[in-house]
């Protein structure tokens, strides 16, 4: 028997998209001097607004808002700051289904992840670090730990807001300021913040968002009177902005690429770890720095594991990112689209074994099956490149060892999963893989409170919990 | 007339892999005293030596941040011990190489030694003072924990003992291995100290000193692909250490920059040199019955 879900699309009247936006400088939202650019519904490619692209000129004021701004922000005593903080994570929870909405129509993820993942951990944050803004002295860095000024931000298009809570909250709470650029696919509900900063009535200049294209960020990371930089995204751009700030006093924090193994052991849960499998990859179209894009199975559980896993993704339900039901939504632009889809091409080129569940796809906006490749060897490039889309590539192995051996084969080092129902052979995996995150019995969870960010070409410094907060800081005098 | 007796000269080498291997190059360079007069030709490193000296310390980091930190906190300690034990070489070195007085050399060899100690007591502290548990808003055990970043280069200071020690103990007390360029204008005295890291149950490969020109040997440091981190403290050409922070970039290795000034390494250190070179690693594992 078949059973039929009938459509339960949240409503869209709680946003009201205007038809072209501004940047935000120093309070204000102010023209843009580069070329305007739109941006659309990945899921329906209509077009939701027109965007200003910020110049070097544009990038320039910004910057000089900020600074302007610094004095007054960071010699506020920190008990006044928090109150700012804590004022912006209750606009945001008041506000929630309208970013929510927001959020899954401009970025195309569905709406139960916007609304019940990223909106509230984007409150989460503000409220965490609200918090640290007066005890800043217990951080770790001395008595009288200091800001290190204007931070220039940079942020990618697969958590616009959550990625922008990251940035944000930390860099407020220890007293700097900020000039963020979100991405070029994902600007609307960034320009929403701004709204929810000027609700809190945050001094102007405090909060500064720029659209625009690389450029704009370039022109941003490499202003010389930004102090900090903050960057998600892929690990060329990290790299470049590493070597465009050598020879400086910028301080950097590279949040970058990763190509993460999820390692399932011969004892492992297995119906629960198939669930962690699912979330590891399909979460948010796979458009995860961190998502478990390896699935490592142990050899004499491979067979049994890869028909629950099929049947599981048969159950996925591809579509409508504003409907309550739908679980892979729309990938994000035509760009990544084809890049999803050319690497797919070459895992099966290369001689690996693709399959996807039976699934009809919407005839607009841009769609990617949910997709496992098995008989992948480690030298294929889908088990070499991050993919960013629901791709899962499947090897095996025999043991522990080889297991650590594969999982490490890789320049990436962001995040790994370890199932197995043994708890001293998870603290050895753990112990072993070279990967800031470690999911043990579980994938892709993410809390304020703790630290997240890469080993080797993943990037450097923390995000999130005391190690992340110690990134906004330098020890006093 | 009874003949004066001849001296025994030391011949100085690189550190390599717990060996003291002369440069595959062949090459070796003039090493004056401080008044100018001849004291040894030192190893002149090439390229190849710094890539020898990666491959060693790759080799010996499972070993080393294998170890227990309790253990690398005692073998720590033996060198200061074995350091301390040589002062009077070491006084004499200094002396004869850097032209300080006796008076003051002591100083350097004595505050080497206790930064030796100090360092040393961190390697089991470490962890508690920059790792912690995350209070995470579900049913889940969370903790962060540093731990080594791997292969670190260092481009040691001026200073030829106190400097070198102050740059070294950190990076190795956590569990990293280290490819330590030693100071172009006073490099005997690294290798000087290699002979006690040899006596001193540090295992081979942990650290590996290279004698020779920081203009050619860093840049091989700084881009190659199995180096986790380099640690500028020693460079003074601004141009060559934004070459050498770009090629860096590479493989984003870790980059702790040069200081605008040479600092002093007689104030009491912060924990900046540990923290630097350490990953901070979170577990996470649900809570259930």
């Amino acid at each position: 028997m078949n059973f039929e879900y009938a459509p339960a699309p949240e409503s869209r009247a709680i946003v009201d998209i205007k038809p072209s936006y501004g940047l935000f400088i120093d309070g204000e939202f102010v023209d843009g001097h580069g070329h305007s650019f739109k941006t659309v519904n990945p899921a329906t490619e209509e077009t939701l607004a027109e965007i200003a692209e910020a110049d070097d000129a544009d990038v320039d004021r910004a910057v000089k808002a900020a600074r302007k701004a610094f004095r007054g922000w960071s010699r506020m005593p920190g008990k006044e700051r928090a109150k700012y903080l804590f004022r912006i994570a209750r606009i945001i929870q008041e506000r929630s289904r309208e970013l929510a909405v927001l959020e899954s129509i401009d970025n195309g993820k569905p709406i139960k992840e916007s609304r019940d993942v990223d909106v509230p951990i984007v409150a989460a944050h503000f409220f965490y670090h609200a918090g640290w803004a007066d005890k800043l002295e217990h951080a770790g860095l001395g008595a009288n730990p200091q800001p290190h000024g204007v931070a220039g931000q940079v942020i990618p298009w697969n958590f616009p807001l959550l990625m922008l809570a990251w940035k944000i909250a930390p860099a407020l709470a220890c007293g700097n300021t900020v000039v963020l650029k979100p991405a070029e696919t994902t600007p609307l509900t960034a320009l929403l913040f701004a709204e929810i900063c000027q609700q809190a009535d945050l001094p102007p200049g405090v909060v500064n968002i720029v659209t625009g294209a690389g450029g704009t960020g370039q022109a941003l990371v490499s202003h010389p009177d930004v102090d900090k930089v903050a960057f998600t995204g892929s690990t060329d751009v990290g790299k470049a902005i590493a070597r465009a700030i050598a020879g400086t006093d910028k301080k950097a924090t590279l949040e970058l690429g990763g190509k993460a193994a999820n390692i399932l052991f011969d004892d492992a849960p297995i119906d629960q770890a198939v669930e962690g499998i699912v979330s590891g990859i399909f979460f948010n179209q796979g458009h995860v720095c961190c998502a478990g894009s390896r699935l490592l199975l142990q050899e004499s559980v491979a067979d049994e594991v890869m028909a629950k896993l099929k049947r599981r993704m048969g159950t996925l339900r591809i579509g409508d990112p504003l409907d309550k039901n739908t679980d892979i939504g729309a990938i994000n632009s035509a760009e990544q689209l084809a890049r999803i889809r050319a690497l797919a091409e070459i895992g099966e080129d290369e001689g690996a074994e693709r399959w996807s569940p039976p699934c009809e796809l919407p005839s607009s906006g841009f769609w990617f099956p949910p997709t496992v490749f098995t008989g992948v060897s480690q030298a294929h490039r889908i088990a070499r490149e991050e993919i960013f889309g629901p791709v899962l590539s499947v090897l095996t192995f025999r043991t522990p060892a080889e297991a650590v051996e594969k999982a490490n084969n890789t320049p990436y080092g962001l995040s790994a999963g370890v199932w197995t129902e043994k708890g001293s052979r998870i603290l050895f995996m753990a112990d072993r893989l070279k990967a800031g995150v470690v999911w043990a019995n579980t994938f892709n969870k993410f809390d304020p409170a703790s630290p997240f960010g890469g080993y080797k070409e993943s990037g450097y410094g923390r995000e999130g919990g005391r190690q992340g907060l110690a990134s906004y800081l330098k020890a006093g005098a | 007339m009874a003949a004066s007796r001849v001296d025994v000269r030391k011949t100085y080498k690189l550190y390599i892999g717990g060996a003291f291997p002369r440069s595959e190059s062949g090459r070796s360079f003039v090493v004056n005293d401080a008044k100018g007069k001849f004291l040894a030709n030192a190893s002149l490193a090439s390229r190849k030596d710094a890539r020898d000296a990666v491959v060693a310390a790759r080799k010996a980091v499972p070993g080393w941040a294998g170890r227990t930190p309790y253990n690398r906190g005692q073998i720590l300690y033996r060198i200061a011990e074995v350091l301390d034990s040589r002062g009077d070489q070491f006084v004499a070195e200094l002396v004869r190489t850097e032209g300080v007085t006796a008076a003051k050399a002591r100083t350097y060899v004595e505050a080497a030694v206790d930064r030796l100690v100090w360092y040393a007591g961190w390697a089991d502290k470490i962890g508690q003072v920059v790792g912690n548990a995350n209070p995470v808003s579900g049913p889940f055990f969370n903790l962060s924990s540093p731990e080594p970043t791997g292969v670190v280069a260092v481009v040691a200071p001026r200073g030829p003992l106190l400097g070198l020690v102050s740059v070294l103990a950190p990076v190795i007390v956590t569990g990293n291995t280290a490819v330590v360029l030693a100071s172009e204008a006073h490099p005997l005295t690294a290798i000087t100290l290699a002979e006690v890291l040899d006596a001193s149950d540090v295992p081979g490969g942990v650290v590996n000193i290279l004698t020779g020109t920081v203009s050619e040997v860093a840049p091989w440091l700084a881009s190659h692909m199995d180096v986790n981190a380099i640690d500028l403290t020693g460079v003074t050409d601004p141009e060559l250490a934004t070459d050498l922070e770009r090629a860096a970039a590479d493989n984003l290795k870790r980059v702790r920059r040069a200081p605008a000034t040479e600092p002093d390494w007689l104030a009491t250190p912060g924990i900046d040199r540990l923290t630097d070179f350490l990953e901070i690693k979170t577990v996470w594992h649900p809570i259930g019955v």
